[in-house]
């Protein structure tokens, strides 16, 4: 027990010596993850903003004003460009001058008053499917509430008494602004810590086994697990540093409220840059050439987590065989696990089955890789 | 003169084909994994949402009620999945991430329906991702104000007055009227996918061969620098156009996204992404020496700009202003606008020609300071 530590520390030390002397790896190791979440905490933001609407107001009266007014006062948008008729609007979004337009057809205060149905259109750009698929749930919103405000009016006074409306009384817990950098930033922060600390490893074994170096670290007495631990620590304090590196930006910085236990956020944060570690380490084990570790890395790794982790694309709305590919994801329960703290102050009680996930695929691919390694020495 | 360049560069491209082919298995991720990453994510992602999932707290427990709360268990945008008995209840299922939404029915729902006075229904969201909750909190009031309308034009029915709806509301969305989020995607991750290989191939090979010490043998030799990047690069372009094709006819074939424009402006913008994505890789490789740097500083310097700040997945004029100025660095951002512009709108040349020229300077500015720094250090 005693020479394995030895032994540890001696492959430590030399890591350390490679690290010290490539220095662009620690700048690169270290400046990087700061300077991606500083830009990119900023870019990943779904708030909808500067909305510009153009109007065709065919009808102006009263009613149409009103109906428009809605829109304006609605807060979403802001009405830019008055036109005349319809054919008028196309080119403001054509070429994207207007987010949206509103079209009035002539007669829509007459048909709501003898209570026909008036037809109201908006035209969207929807090459930009995101955005166009918020702006039409707000103007849908919009509508549905002028229609019921419109009804309760005239039954009101066909009845002759109040008739009863139910209203929606949104409320919304733990971001109640709905800024999204509160949910992106600590995304952006999980997905800089997965990538540094992937491609740290990942390359770490193969690279000895293209310059012929591992076959001299075989015929020394160093056992495999001996050999993989004195490569993983170095690579796991400079991770350690990246993560209170991160964190620090995306609460002090970013002024993502911080609800939650700071330790247990350090705690599972470094269990989770264990997981990605390890499975550096195995891709490692896998490549025949650091091109395909950073193939493997790049196509099975990076893209997949980021597309199906929830990072920006909510789980809940995948298809269901994808949905058990993402329990398969660390990405996926660290966010779950950043978020909680972040956002909801949840504790070990909430976040024990995502911590028992981490910790069990971080000991299942950690003995996986050192098992690969040790078949191939023999 | 002409034949000599060929007559140069043909040995060299030969030998980093045979280096490719040598190690198949490289070769068919640059392929087939480009077309994988298509198929799931055109299968997978879907911006319109759906399925959040939905604790109902009924503290009325009448017939209004559950008539209200049906509208509820009957739609695709929310699925019922709880029942709540309290607050607390709600909040632990919110804590610990089990539902997103919750409607909460007072007890004097159906009382003061009745009494006819405006009842309120409470609608509970969780907030931490902001995107999902301002849609949820706008299916649900929609809901419950198209229900409550609805309430009252039934009851004019049984006056024997025609129901109707005031505003019968006609969204025209053009270019994607399904609003298909794969239609929105694709012409996305063909750049993102063409511009991560070619920076991380070109850097990659040429670190390699710096590794290996192998560059000062090429070096000596009297190839000049020019067709060592030339014959470096070709072979990769090559690779970037078939994977780019394979992309564009998977997502025509199981998506039905379609090229609207000319195909050939479409190649023509590939094309000059490419070149600057090899430009890139190679600036890369002569400010690097191994290849572990290289790829980290490949991956941050392509994959996350190309993700976050191109306007790939989220809307550059969301950002703030020295984000949008600094996002220009992307030169994704310029071949998403002629790839969407030409494949959604089927615009021409003349709509799209600025970001054009600003994409043949950016290879142009790679490619020389690359071969300038190339062309040094051989000296």
């Amino acid at each position: 027990m005693r020479k394995s530590l030895e032994v540890i520390l001696e492959i430590m030390k030399k890591e350390f010596y490679q690290v010290r002397r490539d220095k662009k790896m620690l700048v690169v190791s270290i400046v990087a993850p700061f300077v991606q979440v500083l830009l990119l905490g900023y870019a990943a933001t779904t708030d909808i903003k500067n909305t510009t609407m153009v109007v065709c107001d065919q009808d102006k009266t009263e009613e149409s004003r009103g109906f428009i007014r809605e829109f304006s006062n609605s807060g979403y948008f802001i009405i830019r460009y008055v036109v005349n008729t319809p054919p008028e609007v196309d080119p403001y979004v054509e070429h994207a001058r207007a987010s949206i337009a509103l079209v009035i057809p002539a007669g829509f205060a007459r048909d709501l008053l003898s209570r026909k149905t008036t037809e109201v259109q908006v035209v969207l750009d929807g090459a930009d499917a995101n955005t166009a698929n918020i702006l039409l749930t707000y103007a849908t919103q919009i509508v549905a509430s002028y229609s019921q405000s419109v009804v309760a009016r005239y039954a009101t006074r066909i009845a002759g008494r109040s008739i009863p409306r139910i209203l929606p009384e949104p409320r919304v817990w733990f971001n109640p602004d709905l800024l999204s950098s509160n949910f992106m930033v600590p995304g952006v922060v999980a997905l800089v810590l997965m990538i540094i600390t992937m491609t740290l490893t990942s390359l770490g074994i193969v690279k000895e086994k293209e310059m012929g170096t591992l076959e001299q670290l075989m015929v020394t007495p160093i056992k495999p697990h001996e050999l993989i631990l004195g490569k993983l620590i170095p690579f796991s304090l400079i991770g350690f540093l990246d993560v209170v590196i991160v964190l620090a930006l995306a609460r002090f910085w970013f002024k993502v409220p911080l609800l939650g236990s700071v330790p247990l956020l350090f705690g599972l944060s470094v269990l989770f840059i264990l997981t990605t570690l390890g499975l550096g380490l195995w891709i490692s084990t896998i490549a025949k050439s650091q091109q395909q570790a950073m193939l493997i890395a790049q196509f099975f790794f990076f893209m997949p987590f980021i597309f199906l982790s929830g990072f920006a694309f909510p789980i809940a709305n995948m298809p269901q065989v994808i949905q058990y590919v993402t329990y398969l994801i660390p990405l996926r329960y660290f966010l779950e696990i950043l978020r909680g703290i972040f956002l909801k102050g949840a504790g070990l009680n909430e976040l024990w089955p995502q911590a028992m996930a981490l910790l069990a695929m971080g000991v299942v691919v950690l003995t996986v890789s050192v098992l690969r390694f040790q078949k191939k020495l023999e | 003169m002409r034949a000599g360049i060929i007559q140069r560069l043909r040995p060299i491209i030969i030998k980093e084909f045979r280096q490719i082919r040598r190690d198949p298995t490289s070769l068919g991720m640059l392929l087939v994994l480009p077309a994988a990453m298509i198929i799931l994510v055109g299968y997978a992602l879907d911006f319109d949402v759906k399925h959040i999932p939905l604790v109902i707290f009924d503290q009325s427990k009448t017939a209004e009620s559950r008539a209200f709360l049906d509208k509820f268990k009957q739609t695709e945008n929310f699925d019922h999945k709880f029942d709540a008995g309290s607050y607390r209840e709600v909040e632990d299922l919110f804590m610990n991430n089990k539902a997103k939404a919750a409607v909460v029915i007072p007890t004097s729902f159906a009382s003061e329906l009745l009494a006819g006075r405006d009842a309120s229904v409470q609608i509970l969201v969780d907030g931490s991702d902001a995107n999902s909750a301002g849609q949820a909190v706008g299916y649900a009031t929609r809901m419950t104000m198209d229900y409550s309308t609805r309430m009252v034009t039934q009851a004019w029915e049984l006056r024997g007055r025609e129901p109707y709806l005031p505003i019968s509301f006609r969204p025209r969305i053009w270019y994607n009227p399904d609003l298909s989020s794969s239609r929105f995607l694709i012409p996305g991750l063909i750049g993102f996918i063409v511009v991560l290989t070619g920076v991380i191939s070109t850097s990659l090979t040429v670190v390699r061969e710096k590794e290996r010490g192998t560059m000062e043998q090429i070096m000596v030799s009297p190839l000049r620098p020019v067709d060592i990047i030339l014959g470096k690069t070709i072979p990769y372009l090559f690779i970037s156009l078939l994977a780019a094709s394979l992309i564009l006819v998977i997502g025509y074939l199981l998506f039905d996204v379609e090229v609207k424009g000319s195909i050939l402006l479409l190649y023509a913008a590939i094309f000059t992404i490419v070149l600057g994505a090899l430009g890139q890789g190679l600036l890369i490789s002569t400010i690097t020496d191994s290849q572990q740097v290289a790829f980290m500083v490949s991956v941050f310097s392509s994959l996350l700009p190309s993700f976050l700040l191109s306007g790939f997945v989220f809307p550059v004029s969301s950002m703030p202003i020295v984000l949008q100025v600094l996002s220009n660095v992307a030169v994704n951002k310029f071949f998403l606008i002629v790839v969407r512009g030409v494949m959604l709108r089927g615009v021409g040349f003349d709509a799209v020609w600025e970001q054009f020229v600003y994409m043949i300077i950016f290879a142009l500015v790679m490619l020389a300071i690359g071969t300038r720094r190339m062309v040094k250090r051989s000296q």
